[in-house]
């Protein structure tokens, strides 16, 4: 499929919160301000738009002057922290107006927080948030871990990602797999 | 330039004409080594002089050559001469003298948009008939392919009916955005268009109808899908029809509402959608929540990513 000008929308990753807690490595492409910002995971991926559902169990409006909202998403192996603000208003009421828990799905921009420690936080600024259901939830979860092996498997391979994500995390393979096997059999459990 | 001038002796080669190609390069050396000419005109030239001294009429050197016959969806390059078979689907309006006749040609495997030059001095074309275009040449604007018909090309009348394919793509992924001009909208009475603001592009400010559609981003994780929902799929899809869609915009003084409901009933969640592929859009005919049971992919994740670790153990 050919650009659009060349500008193409970036795909959106599905990747589980224990990965995503991990992540703490940046990359940009192309030296323009507005090249877009890439997180390069443990596995692999290279995104700068994640899809995420799970169960949303913690909400609070954190802004001062104006509504800032963060809330807990739980998936089968961690938690998300999802954020939205007066820059995405939808995402914003939709998180006002949901009561804790329900499944819910996020569509956002990852990003990351340098903590006075130095640690460093990951979290998901919302593009669009959406009450979903149980089904979906289910759904997303085997796609994720699908994603999630696949990228696994090019680990291995020479891809400029898959290279990155290994030098930089000497990422354990087995214990990823074993995640990705947990969430399934979490899936199939119930 | 070598090269060149093999290409002009094998052409000559065809006709039966031998010419030697220390000439050919000669020729060639001298007008664009020695006179600076670009090495297209070059050839150009050479070709000329040659067909001059054997007295061959150009029109044969330069007569189409047999090309080979495609199925449109194969068309996948830019500048190849080809032949293909199938029925004239739409003619549109020829809006440039240059052109005599522009619309949409199709066969079994799709649909590709023509265009006869009017230099062509080729017969006029009829909608809903058959034809074969012979020697065309194809083009790419944008990643979009079509055919034109020049001097060379030939139309010929085919009697036989030629079902036009609508090449049906699928994609199954998540909705992960739904974008502006989608939900409750206004078309202009002329052109169909959607209206901005209350006014066409081209018709200025009219009374538009109203109209439903979804205008929606999918993602399978790997690669962005633009669907594209009328309002017969987005009725049916959501449960909004047109009229409750109006009410719900009256009620509420605001077309948003319409668009609000639509998203809160569709991102995030997981679909399959099948329909024809136009530009960077799937015009959907059919779209399903995916309810594909969800244990034999579990079963399968799993197998392809324990295997390993067994080995290891």
């Amino acid at each position: 499929m050919a650009d659009n000008n060349g500008f193409t929308r970036e795909v959106a990753h599905r990747i589980f919160a224990a990965e995503l807690k991990e992540s703490n490595l940046q990359a940009k492409e192309g030296q323009d301000q507005y090249s877009p910002q890439y997180l390069i995971t443990p596995t692999g991926a290279k995104c700068n738009r994640v899809f995420i559902v799970g169960t949303l169990t913690e909400k609070e409006d954190v802004g001062t002057d104006s509504e800032f909202w963060r809330g807990r998403i739980v998936d089968p192996t961690g938690a998300f922290f999802v954020t939205a603000g007066q820059y995405q208003p939808e995402a914003a009421q939709v998180l006002a107006k949901t009561t804790p828990p329900e499944f819910i799905a996020v569509i956002g921009k990852p990003t990351t927080f340098t903590t006075k420690e130095g640690n460093v936080l990951t979290s998901i600024r919302a593009e669009s948030m959406h009450v979903v259901d149980a089904a979906t939830r289910d759904r997303w979860v085997v796609d994720a871990a699908m994603h999630t092996a696949k990228r696994l498997e090019k680990l291995a391979g020479s891809e400029p990602a898959a290279m990155k994500a290994k030098e930089h995390y000497s990422t354990n393979v087995d214990a990823y797999k074993a995640m990705v096997a947990q969430a399934l059999e979490s899936v199939r459990a119930r | 330039m070598k090269q060149i001038a093999k290409q002009i002796e094998a052409r000559f080669m065809e006709l039966g004409i031998k010419v030697e190609t220390s000439e050919i390069e000669a020729s060639l050396d001298q007008l664009i080594n020695k006179f600076k000419v670009p090495p297209e005109e070059a050839r150009r030239n050479v070709i000329n002089s040659f067909l001059k001294k054997h007295n061959v009429p150009k029109s044969e050197f330069f007569a189409p050559r047999e090309t080979p016959q495609v199925k449109v969806s194969d068309i996948k390059e830019d500048g190849k001469w080809v032949t293909v078979r199938g029925k004239i689907v739409q003619l549109w309006e020829a809006n440039q003298e240059s052109i005599s006749q522009v619309g949409l040609f199709g066969d079994e495997s799709g649909t590709i948009k023509f265009t006869k030059w009017a230099k062509s001095a080729l017969p006029a074309v009829e909608e809903g008939k058959n034809y074969i275009f012979k020697n065309v040449a194809t083009s790419e604007w944008q990643g979009q392919f079509s055919i034109k018909l020049n001097k060379t090309s030939e139309i010929i009348p085919v009697a036989e009916e030629i079902e036009v394919g609508s090449t049906p793509t699928e994609f199954s992924g998540a909705i992960v955005d739904i974008q502006t001009g989608s939900g409750l909208i206004k078309r202009c009475p002329e052109c169909n268009r959607a209206l901005v603001k209350g006014a066409c592009g081209e018709h200025g400010k009219v009374e538009g109808i109203y109209d439903l559609r979804v205008k929606a981003v999918m993602d399978d994780g790997e690669k962005v899908q633009d669907i594209l929902l009328n309002r017969e799929v987005t009725e049916a899809l959501t449960g909004i029809t047109l009229e409750k869609a109006k009410d719900m915009a009256t009620e509420a003084l605001d077309q948003a509402v319409v668009l609000d409901m639509i998203k809160s009933k569709l991102v995030g969640r997981y679909f399959a959608v099948s329909g024809a592929k136009l530009d960077r859009f799937i015009l959907v005919e059919s779209i399903k929540p995916d309810v594909r049971p969800i244990e034999e992919d579990i079963k399968r994740i799993l197998a392809a990513s324990a295997a390993p670790i067994a080995q290891e153990a």
